[in-house]
């Protein structure tokens, strides 16, 4: 083995000896980060932190905190379409060809009364409106006014079964149709959000039935939480009791690839 | 003159040199610690910041909205691309270096920052959340030992405040001359912190890494729920995260000057000292500073 010889008294060598170390070191820990970010374990290891987050949050009394309300005066001027911007399958063009008046809302799974709505049921309903915040999960925020019912209405009316731990939004678009025909856009949330008073179901945004762009008919609004919990083109609310058989087990399109489930942060 | 408490014990050294006591336990396991954390947030802070790479001031803000400042790309003629950065009305052209950089091939791409600057190399916003949020947790932890400790060690009272001397315009300004003559004390005057190097630490203690914490928690959606007071205090969650951008670079120039100054200061005596605890210093009192130091 050869010995790395350090030049004695020599503060140039010492330094330039430093300074290579140093510049090594970077390169090491970036490859390092690198291979980490590529290991499974250390993966699921920094996601730990999402359940602190989760707890913290919800003991800081993140059950019945509202989100801030704003004023006409601060809706964004352009709401940014992000994701889907028009489901592309046939069975969506047709629903958008008949207007939605063939559309149905389906809530089912650990329930004790299955429902099917129409949009003229859901407008019938109890409407609560609010101009709230988005927070894409990019970095961006833009401000709209959304109006539908409450999810908690439409849950006590369909009955939840002692068992019911979430809500499941399956919806019409695929955001990636994988080669075996997966790749289904679907969110969920806890029950605390489920009947949270500022959980609704929105079929307006601005004032105006809610664009092709932005979900149309029926989207979720969960507002303390960032832009991919939106669920959009809501077909079907499932009641279940738990979210590893859906999907790729990780409770929506998103978290299944590596984003929290809990996006309150 | 006293010495501190800490630099009291003697150690066997090489003849001239003695070895002192400097620096706690505790304050070493948590400067290391801190120097892990803000690297990985830094550099996994720049991933999430590739998602969208532009500030805004208020409640909201996003494509349709004017930033405050953008790293983008843009075609200036047909085939031809240019990497900018723009603050307000001024755009500074800066391919290679932001908004069109080298990618994995070697070719110009669409990035924000080149992939030597972020956790991981590779475009991931959730991968850059998961470092991100795990070190963030790390790091509040760490940094709040650090408060516990310097508060009953009395670290931060007695080697991080300013002396009211040593807070004297003169002082300062002796201490800035000092600096810029590139003339660091190595004998006695090395146990403690000159003013510049007081001001310095403390800023970015009890402000620069505070401001950090506030303003990333003022953009998630719950704890905005939670605390609205955060959201007013920094003026909406865009405003936020343009604090947070801001504060991130101004620790960023922190980290800099200060590895510069380890550097010019004897880095292999000063980097030991905050490994083994153990600093070594001259016997004669070569550089006495001009303000009387501590009492």
């Amino acid at each position: 083995m050869s010995r790395i010889l350090l030049p004695k008294n020599s503060p140039l060598g010492r330094r330039k000896f430093l300074g290579l170390g140093v510049a090594g070191l970077g390169a090491g820990l970036l490859s390092g980060c690198d291979r980490l970010s590529e290991a499974p374990k250390f993966i699921d290891m920094l996601g730990s932190a999402e359940s602190l987050t989760y707890r913290i949050q919800r003991f800081l009394g993140g059950g019945s905190a509202l989100a801030r309300e704003f004023s006409e005066a601060d809706l964004s001027p352009v709401f940014k379409v992000n994701g889907t911007q028009a489901p592309d399958t046939p069975e969506y063009a047709a629903l958008q060809e008949s207007g939605f008046a063939n559309w149905r809302l389906r809530i089912d799974g650990l329930v004790t009364k299955p429902l099917d709505l129409s949009l003229a049921d859901l407008r019938a309903m109890p409407q609560r409106t609010q101009i709230t915040r988005h927070d894409c999960v990019e970095g961006w925020s833009a401000i709209g006014k959304w109006q539908g019912p409450t999810l908690a209405d439409l849950l006590r009316r369909a009955g939840l079964q002692p068992t019911a731990r979430f809500a499941v939004f399956h919806c019409a678009d695929f955001y990636e149709r994988a080669a075996d025909g997966t790749g289904q856009y679907y969110e969920s949330i806890d029950l605390i959000d489920a009947f949270h008073p500022q959980t609704i179901l929105a079929h307006r945004l601005n004032d105006e039935a809610l664009s092709v762009g932005h979900g149309a008919p029926l989207r979720l609004r969960v507002e303390r939480q960032l832009g991919y919990k939106q669920a959009k083109y809501v077909m079907r609310i499932e009641l279940t009791d738990r979210l590893d058989h859906l999907g790729l087990g990780k409770g929506g399109f998103w978290p299944d690839r590596g984003y929290e489930w809990y996006a309150g942060i | 003159m006293t010495i501190l408490p800490m630099a009291g014990v003697d150690l066997p050294a090489p003849a001239g040199r003695r070895k002192v006591h400097r620096h706690a336990l505790a304050t070493r396991i948590t400067h290391w610690l801190n120097a892990l954390c803000v690297t990985v947030l830094l550099m996994s802070g720049l991933q999430i910041f590739l998602a969208h790479p532009a500030l805004y001031w208020g409640a909201s803000g996003a494509d349709a909205d004017r930033p405050a400042f953008e790293i983008g790309a843009e075609t200036v003629t047909v085939g031809v691309q240019r990497g900018y950065v723009r603050l307000g009305s001024a755009t500074l052209d800066t391919t290679g270096a932001l908004g069109l950089v080298p990618g994995a091939d070697g070719d110009l791409t669409e990035r924000a920052f080149p992939r030597w600057a972020t956790i991981p190399g590779w475009r991931s916003l959730a991968l850059g959340r998961r470092w991100h949020f795990f070190f963030a947790w790390l790091f509040v932890a760490n940094l709040s030992a650090y408060y516990l400790f310097g508060l009953i060690n009395k670290h931060l009272r007695r080697d991080l405040a300013p002396t009211r001397a040593q807070l004297r315009p003169r002082a300062i300004l002796e201490d800035i001359v000092d600096h810029l003559r590139l003339k660091f004390p190595k004998g006695e005057a090395a146990l403690h912190y000159n003013p510049l190097q007081k001001l310095a630490y403390l800023s970015v203690i009890v402000g620069l890494l505070p401001t950090m914490i506030l303003t990333g928690l003022t953009m998630s959606p719950g704890m905005d729920a939670i605390a609205p007071w955060l959201v007013d205090l920094f003026g909406g969650r865009q405003s936020a995260r343009t604090v947070h951008f801001i504060a991130a670079s101004a620790l960023l120039l922190f980290v800099v000057v200060h590895l510069v100054m380890v550097v010019l200061a004897g880095p292999i005596n000063g980097v030991r000292a905050m490994i083994t605890g153990k600093l070594a210093i001259s016997e004669g009192n070569d550089h006495e500073p001009h303000s009387a130091p501590q009492k």
